[in-house]
């Protein structure tokens, strides 16, 4: 009976585990095929190295290496926010943890109904109001929202209402440190773990925006990956026949579009692999809370 | 000061902390005042202004409702809304159901098997956005799917304009969301589920309690504000659908209508029209929805701290 109950819950859980893996298992293997191979081939068969090389030359060559052009926007995008959101949202998560002031309630409320809010509700609020200053169009139409992550500051607050001992910091002040320095030799250097949850969250959100740069960016040169993948999309043949001419000429079929789409993944799997430990017990401290 | 202390011991000593610690000061204020600006222009003045356009016209003069009862009428507005629902309901079944269903399962017993599958059901996580869509457009492809056999005898599709049939979108877009979703949230409840005391599930056992009684009546319960949680935040972010949909009526040759989803509509209003108080007026009804499922999730679940 025991044994029979073990059984079916590694069954229940194994499907699933396909449900959440063989998808990226064939994305994997679908470059080392041709398009034609991959209709005739098992989903599953290895087709070659020199298929990669080859889908990889089409994709490089699409559009004047545009494709290199989209991942060095979303390196630039995601960063240089990344950069903002832990120089403005560590310290203010810092200061909203540890003193008061007037409004630190609200400031407080209002950063958390904010990260609740679901991130496509604010993009037309957004593209509105940077339309009304002019600013579509340029970089810093994504690189300003993607600056403001109110879950870092969360996260900051919560690190430093908790972990951190308050007496730690006060002994610190007897000593001679100011304000200042306190935060900058003693709580600062403590919140590596924070830190690296920060940047690890606000990074994959920035690289996985697709609604906001698709609504304040016009230039495709200008596109970040996940944007520039629609744009691929429309121009294979298989997904969308009305340019099977062009399809023909762009040289974007299904492999191609699928090493896009992998290697598009990969910074994504850096850094959570950079951050996986941070991360892990982040996780399951963000659930205590207590 | 001093004659204080002595005179009554721990309280003015107390206070005397309190002040160090610089409770009622400006203290902090300095380190917070980087990221107001922030908060401001990105968080509050969008959602002002948006306010401002949906009760005005194009002209800046007062438009009362008129924006909404327009964009209410629009022959699109019901649709998109019957779509969101249908595919947020799917979406909130499948993540109560099978999320808590699965966190419990895992739950079962602590070893590296579980730890093995938790990470492989978090996985598809790193492929959100537009990645993700991807994916589940070639997946949904009977000529190259490995799951050819469930398209052509679940979904009923030999041909991947029939897998993205309308009637079948809420259920492949619901489909996408807990493929990359799902994970997320399994993590987050094993979390919570680790939070109840390991004495108070000895003593159900000792009391005879097998382990889908330990599962259904007492774990269950324990996680419950957490499962409201998942809930009320799946519905906010399910309401404001928008890349499933955008890149799948760009892969269907217009057999999927760009205003599938609110937001798109919401989208096309102000891009292809240039309407932007009506886009304003969606906006804000997107808004709505958000703004309160957050503000219950912050006021009535408990889950946010906010110390004073």
């Amino acid at each position: 009976m025991v044994l029979v109950s073990r059984g079916f819950r590694l069954l229940i859980l194994t499907a699933f585990a396909a449900f959440f893996i063989v998808p990226i298992v064939w994305l994997v293997l679908a470059p080392t095929k041709s398009d034609e191979a991959l209709v005739t081939n098992g989903p599953f068969a290895f087709g070659s190295l020199g298929n990669v090389a080859l889908a990889w030359d089409h994709l490089d060559a699409f559009s004047n290496h545009i494709y290199r052009a989209w991942i060095g926007n979303s390196l630039l995008y995601a960063l240089g926010a990344t950069a903002i959101v832990l120089v403005t949202g560590v310290p203010a998560g810092y200061g909203l943890a540890l003193s008061t002031f007037p409004g630190r309630r609200l400031v407080l409320t209002l950063t958390l109904i904010v990260m609740i809010m679901p991130a496509a509700t604010l993009v037309l609020p957004i593209f509105l109001e940077l339309d009304a200053l002019h600013l579509i169009g340029s970089v810093l139409s994504v690189i300003l929202p993607f600056s403001f992550f109110p879950f870092g500051v969360y996260l900051a607050y919560i690190y430093y209402s908790t972990a951190i001992p308050r007496d730690l910091l006060d002994a610190a002040r007897i000593d001679g440190c100011g304000e200042w320095s306190t935060f900058r030799y003693v709580a600062l250097p403590l919140a590596k773990p924070v830190v690296a949850l920060v940047f690890f969250f606000s990074f994959v959100a920035d690289w996985n925006n697709f609604f906001l740069p698709y609504a304040v960016l016009a230039d495709s040169e200008q596109y970040p990956i996940q944007v520039g993948l629609s744009n691929l999309l429309s121009s294979t043949p298989s997904f969308n026949p009305a340019t099977g001419g062009g399809g023909q000429q762009v040289g974007i079929f299904r492999p191609e579009l699928a090493l896009a789409t992998l290697l598009a993944v990969i910074p994504v799997a850096i850094v959570f692999l950079l951050s996986q430990r941070a991360l892990v017990r982040g996780l399951v401290a963000g659930a205590v809370k207590n | 000061m001093t004659v204080t202390i002595k005179a009554t011991g721990q309280k003015p000593v107390r206070a005397q902390v309190t002040r160090k610690r610089g409770l009622g000061t400006m203290r902090g204020l300095p380190f917070v005042l980087p990221y107001l600006p922030f908060l401001v222009a990105f968080g509050i003045l969008p959602v002002a202004y948006a306010f401002y356009l949906a009760v005005t016209t194009d002209t800046g003069g007062w438009a009362g409702f008129d924006n909404f009862t327009r964009t209410v009428r629009d022959y699109r507005f019901l649709p998109a809304l019957e779509h969101i629902l249908l595919y947020t309901g799917m979406w909130l079944g499948s993540l109560i159901v099978i999320v808590v269903g699965l966190a419990l399962l895992l739950h079962g017993r602590a070893n590296r098997v579980t730890s093995t599958f938790r990470f492989l059901f978090y996985i598809p996580g790193a492929l959100a956005g537009a990645s993700s869509v991807l994916v589940w457009l070639f997946m949904l492809d009977p000529s190259v799917s490995p799951g050819s056999f469930l398209l052509r005898n679940v979904l009923g599709s030999h041909l991947f304009v029939e897998s993205i049939a309308p009637g079948k979108l809420p259920f492949v877009f619901a489909m996408i969301a807990f493929w990359t979703g799902a994970g997320g949230w399994i993590v987050v409840m094993y979390g919570a589920l680790n939070t109840i005391p390991h004495d108070l599930e000895e003593a159900a056992r000792v009391d005879g309690a097998g382990p889908i009684t330990i599962a259904l009546r007492l774990k269950l319960p324990l996680i419950r504000k957490w499962i409201a949680y998942m809930a009320i935040l799946a519905f906010a972010t399910g309401t404001q659908l928008f890349v499933e949909p955008q890149l799948v009526n760009q892969a269907s040759l217009g057999q999927v209508p760009d205003t599938w989803s609110s937001n798109q509509l919401a989208y096309q209003l102000a891009f292809r029209y240039g309407d932007f108080n009506g886009a304003a007026a969606v906006s804000v009804d997107l808004i709505a929805v958000a703004l309160i499922a957050a503000v219950v999730v912050v006021k009535r679940t408990g889950l946010f701290r906010i110390e004073d």
